[in-house]
């Protein structure tokens, strides 16, 4: 059965539960109590035993969070966020020790991933992925590790990365995206729990894709994992992230930040597909999603490149970004963004070219229906010295309905002649043609739609590693599920 | 097999079929002939339930039932093919998938197996080396940067993959230079049975000569207003439609 | 009052220092003025913080203290000024002053007014005071704030319903020529009724030494049916500071076409606001820029397509050379329902030197599905293959650079539908082309 025909099937299926992820796992938490203070953080880093310099980090970063605004020029829309109304921290009470194998692992929590339909020893043996699944805010089970171990690939929670590989993480933590580089970023910094640390020593190939399923269970729990990608020289890796929250009333708040390091030669693929609880049809509920991803290329022909399916959260701000250093590197930003109902994405791209010879290349495919409200936002930012560099931009936005928006804010600053920049952007409909042409070949409207919209988005799509494309296809028609008509 | 009783109807508020009377026999090909304007292309898409294209009044009677309040999708599972005048670009959408939701959703619609992905290639395969089409044709986005021949036999393709019962050909020989529009006639007449019937729309006599009809009509002002068999469509081509318009001849 | 540092006397000084101002007696008026002094007051000169004037910075206000022009500063001679040749009406002014002496406005056609703000203000006020003020929504421009504080001088053009003018008429602005540092505030007023048509040919020159501050404010209607073409050509001094606010208003089935061809100027921009709010309503929003040595030039615009069927196409092209730069910011919004919108917009720079900056953002707002809207931007050098390709024919470096510049800003002249404006402008832009080869249009004619 082709994606398409399997996304018709799935709206089927669950048109009495519409959020098919909206369960929640009924496991004893340990959690800290509601609210932000110093204690608090100073709880987090006692609870994960963590070195001094991190909790000095941590409370560095705490105290300009107290003094810093709230972004306010992004195009969305909600009321004051009430810090003190969520626990920063709350992790699964199984036991102290971590389970080494599946099979300690808490057999209502596997449930869970089962329901996610990622059978965790499925997945392992079809896909040969090695799964880091972080439930709320600790990882629990790490798989592959031994394969990984083999070519030195260093694969694990941060926490964990803390105790083996210390001078690593100090190394780069916080040196792509800087303690208070933003409000979201700067209370991640003083707050974040967990979240996965990969190294690729040099010149080493990853021998699989790596994956991370992130997921908020806990209720008024917000979500705060940091990420930090490191390839050495001439080294590769493609990372995947996966996410998933269930259904909830109250807006959760997920603050994560990830940050990459490509050296020399070296390429990182990261691959997000993001399905976070979006809010009810009239804006009831939904994640925020206030995202800092950037990576930084700091060798000479390295290459880092974001994809993106995102068709989730109430509220989205995230603007995955390229810090294009070493002469020659490459930065690519592929996305997909669905909006239905009352969602608000505001999201896009920086692209600031520092090195000779960079290169960057932008696919952007918004799709906006309901009534929901779409932003692209990017920076292309040509430096003096940036001889050569090259972008190009192609932003193309999608209208289902009368009652959505779709908006594109792209900002070019060049300061070197030598650079071509060339952005083109598009907004259209789905063409009543287009419509009556694949009903009069029998395709009923709604599969029409997603059919239409998956050809919309294949550029992007091509991009998803095979695993991810199927899932994000059938995204694509579950999100879009009662616009059309 | 189809028969339409004094069927109007009205695209945004404007009469443009006014009582039109026709009957096609299975393994019949019907000719309909007239000038612009006249709403050949207006009876094609009724025919086919496009939406804004209203039946105000008359019966569509197809295979016994009638059509009227049917969706295009419903009628295209019942076996009802309307091959564009213009066919449509949809971007990013690969030929062959297309064709492969066509066919499952048809085969659903009645009750059907689905092909699995091996037995819809096998079959797509027989096709195209029947209608001898390059496969290349399959991988690309339907009918984006396709010429205009390319785009009429596409349209060949998809009515041999759907096999169905009523075929209507609007305008298929518009902007076909003689060597495509052979090959397009080729593909049709591979597809006459005594089970299938088709309604050819055309302008010009010059589409006749490779797809023979059995029936010409001619419609003029939203009606019907001649029907005789091939030799009619010779005389049209010599004498004009002004007979049928009140118009000089051009 | 208000205390501004780049007005001697601040905004009190320049309302009350002891000068006129046209319509001081006027009730309306001097609310007028109260009122945006006191909402210039609260807003505060733009600053880069603002997301509209995130590019450009009003620098030469923070160094140069300007007086309110008075009586006197206009007096100086000027000739050879620059006009498209044939027209049915003629203002000049110097330094914000009309001068009866250039002007010519004896042989307009009934139905046309067109002559100095004061002389309106002092003829018709009724007719002033129902028209001023009654195209700008906004009040969080600060800079529109001021020119309704301080207006000062400033023409009207109105044009009756059905009168189509066949002539273009013509303003000269003329800044400079004096000794201190001088600040005006023109007020313009540009009405076509139903069913008119009218040209307007704009001229701004900077001439000798004297730097001068001009805060311009132009509300534009055009009524059902009518069709207003708009021709500005900006070569002011490099001492010159141009802020010009424009609100434009076009209704059913009317037509406004716009070409600003910014081509000298310390600090210039242009910010307009154009509404399209009658079904069938187009507008051609266009301009060029060429920029040289630390000049910078500002193009802002935001088009509200607020009902359904309306189209609007904006082309700018620009190069720049040495440190100048240049900013082009452009908003298409597609109001809730106004389906059928068409809105294409393009923006392209040519970077002649390693210092040249520019800097674009255009953008798109839509509310409404059934819509086309599309634009585009790029930055680069001059295209280097078609460099080789022309001197490999033997055409010398200089003159082939010339070439390809005057091709690549023709695309957006093109825009402009009077065929001899867009010769004139095309003769301006290839004497601004460095003239170290020939020119390229004299080098066309001798081959």
């Amino acid at each position: 059965m082709s994606a398409t025909a399997e996304t018709v099937e799935q709206v089927k299926s669950i048109s009495g539960e519409k959020y098919k992820y909206g369960f929640v796992t009924d496991i004893a938490a340990d959690k800290a109590p509601k609210g932000l203070s110093e204690d608090i953080v100073r709880f987090i880093s006692a609870k994960k035993g963590e070195p001094e310099w991190l909790l000095e980090w941590r409370l560095k970063a705490y105290r300009r969070w107290l003094e810093m605004p709230e972004p306010k020029w992004s195009k969305v829309d909600f009321p004051p966020i009430d810090y003190q109304q969520y626990h920063y921290y709350s992790a699964p009470k199984s036991d102290d020790d971590r389970p080494k194998s599946l099979d300690e692992v808490d057999p209502e929590l596997l449930a869970t991933y089962e329901k996610l339909g990622i059978p965790i020893k499925e997945q392992e043996v079809l896909a040969g992925v090695a799964v880091d699944y972080v439930f709320d805010s600790v990882s629990v089970a790490t798989t592959f590790k031994k394969k990984l171990e083999e070519v030195g690939v260093i694969f694990c929670p941060i926490s964990e990365a803390l105790e083996r590989c210390p001078d690593l993480v100090r190394k780069y933590l916080g040196t792509v995206v800087p303690v208070a580089d933003n409000k979201h970023a700067c209370l991640n910094s003083a707050v974040f729990t967990d979240g996965s640390f990969v190294y690729i020593p040099p010149g080493v190939r990853c021998p699989m894709e790596l994956s991370t399923y992130f997921r908020i269970n806990e209720m008024n729990t917000g979500q705060f994992e940091r990420t930090l990608i490191v390839a050495d020289k001439g080294s590769y890796v493609s990372y995947l992230e996966g996410c998933t929250a269930p259904m909830r009333d109250e807006n959760q708040l997920h603050a994560a930040v990830v940050e990459l390091v490509a050296l020399d030669d070296a390429e990182i693929k990261y691959s997000t597909v993001q399905n976070w609880y979006p809010g009810d049809e009239e804006g009831k509920g939904g994640i925020y999603n206030f995202v800092t991803k950037r990576g930084a290329c700091r060798g000479k022909n390295s290459k880092i490149s974001w994809t993106q399916v995102e068709t989730g959260s109430a509220i989205t701000w995230k603007y995955p970004s390229c810090i294009l250093q070493g002469d020659n590197s490459v930065g690519e930003f592929y996305s997909i963004a669905i909006t239905n109902n009352a969602q608000q994405a505001d999201t896009g791209t920086k692209m600031i070219h520092l090195g000779k010879n960079t290169t960057s290349r932008i696919i952007s495919k918004g799709i906006s229906a309901g009534k929901s409200d779409q932003t692209y936002r990017g920076l292309v930012k040509i430096s003096p010295k940036a001889e050569g560099a090259r972008n190009y931009t192609q932003c193309d936005s999608l209208l289902i309905g009368d009652k959505c928006g779709a908006h594109t804010v792209p900002y070019i600053e060049s300061k070197n002649k030598n650079a071509i920049v060339e952005h083109e952007a598009t907004t259209s409909t789905i063409s009543e043609d287009q419509l009556f042409y694949l009903r009069q070949r029998g395709i009923p409207e709604e599969a029409a739609v997603a059919l239409v919209v998956n050809g919309f988005c294949r550029e992007v799509m091509q991009q998803l590693p095979m695993e991810f494309a199927v899932e994000a296809q059938k995204l694509v028609g579950i999100s879009l599920e009662g616009s059309v008509g | 097999m189809l028969e339409i009783k004094d069927l109007h109807a009205t695209v945004q508020g404007k009469e443009i079929l006014k009582g039109v009377n026709l009957t096609v026999n299975p393994g019949e090909v019907h000719a309909i002939m007239g000038p612009n304007g006249s709403g050949k292309s207006t009876l094609s898409y009724v025919l086919a339930g496009r939406d804004g294209y209203e039946v105000t009044g008359g019966r569509i009677i197809y295979m016994g039932e009638d059509l009227t309040e049917l969706d295009p999708e419903e009628r295209a599972a019942k076996g009802i093919f309307l091959a564009f005048q213009y066919p449509v670009e949809i971007p990013g959408v690969p030929n062959s998938t297309f064709l492969n939701e066509a066919v499952n959703a048809v085969r659903r619609y009645r009750g059907e197996d689905e092909l699995d992905k091996i037995q819809f290639v096998k079959m797509l395969r027989a096709k195209t080396k029947e209608l001898n089409m390059s496969d290349e044709m399959l991988k690309r986005a339907v009918n984006v940067g396709f010429s205009g021949g390319e785009k009429k036999r596409n349209e060949v393709l998809q009515m041999a993959v759907l096999e169905p019962k009523l075929s209507i050909l609007d305008e298929t020989d518009s902007g076909l230079d003689i060597d495509a529009l052979k090959i397009v006639s080729e593909g049709v007449n591979a597809l006459r049975s005594p089970e299938r019937s088709s309604l050819v729309i055309t302008h010009y006599q010059r589409l006749l000569d490779y797809i023979v009809p059995d029936k010409v009509h001619v419609l003029a002002q939203g009606r019907i207003q001649k029907t005789g068999g091939k030799e009619l469509a010779l005389e049209l081509e010599k004498n004009g439609y002004a007979d049928f318009t009140g118009e000089e001849a051009a | 009052m208000t205390a501004v540092s780049f007005l001697e006397g601040g905004l009190e000084g320049g309302l009350q220092g002891g000068r006129s101002l046209p319509g001081d007696g006027l009730e309306w008026l001097k609310n007028r003025r109260d009122k945006g002094a006191e909402r210039f007051g609260a807003l505060g000169l733009p600053t880069p913080k603002l997301e509209g004037w995130k590019y450009t910075r009003l620098r030469p206000l923070d160094d140069t203290r300007y007086t309110p022009i008075k009586d006197g500063v206009g007096d100086a001679a000027v000739k050879d000024l620059p006009t498209v040749g044939d027209v049915a009406g003629r203002l000049v002014f110097v330094n914000g002053r009309l001068r009866e002496d250039l002007s010519d406005v004896s042989n307009l056609p009934d139905g046309v007014r067109f002559g100095p703000l004061d002389e309106l203000l002092e003829n018709d006020p009724a007719w002033a005071e129902e028209h001023i003020g009654s195209v700008v929504q906004n009040d969080d421009q600060a800079m529109l704030a001021l020119n309704d504080a301080m207006m000062d001088s400033g023409f009207v053009l109105h044009v009756r319903k059905g009168v189509v003018l066949t002539k273009p008429v013509e303003i000269v602005m003329v800044g400079g020529l004096t000794d201190d540092a001088v600040a005006y505030f023109p007020r313009n007023l540009i009405v076509i009724e139903p069913n008119a048509q009218a040209t307007l040919v704009k001229h701004h020159v900077g001439r000798g030494v004297g730097a001068y501050f001009a805060n311009a404010a132009t509300e534009i209607d055009v009524a059902d049916g009518a069709i207003f073409k708009n021709y500005k050509v900006q070569a002011e001094s490099m001492q010159a500071t141009h802020v010009s606010t424009v609100h434009a208003r076009v209704g059913r089935d009317a037509t406004f076409e716009s070409f600003n061809l910014s081509m000298g100027g310390l600090l210039s921009r242009t910010e307009a606001v154009i509404t399209l709010n009658g079904m069938g309503a187009h507008c051609g929003f266009n301009g060029a820029y060429m920029m040289r040595g630390n000049e910078h030039c500002d193009n802002t615009s935001y088009i509200d397509m607020a009902v359904p069927n309306t189209t609007c196409k904006q082309v700018y092209k620009g190069v720049l050379d040495d440190a100048a730069r240049a900013v082009f910011q452009g908003k298409i919004h597609v109001a809730r329902d106004a389906q059928k919108a068409d809105g294409r917009m393009l923006n392209k720079t040519l970077l002649l030197s390693d210092d040249a900056e520019i800097d674009t953002k255009p953008e798109l707002e839509i509310y409404a599905d059934d819509v086309q809207c599309a634009h585009g931007a790029t930055s680069g050098q001059l295209d280097q293959t078609a460099l080789f390709y022309l001197r490999s024919r033997g055409i010398p470096e200089a003159l082939a650079r010339n070439m390809l510049v005057q091709s690549f800003l023709g695309d957006a002249l093109d825009e402009i539908t009077d065929e001899h404006v867009r010769e004139v402008f095309m003769d301006r832009v290839v004497h601004w082309l460095p003239a170290h080869c020939y020119l390229a249009g004299e080098w066309k004619e001798s081959a």
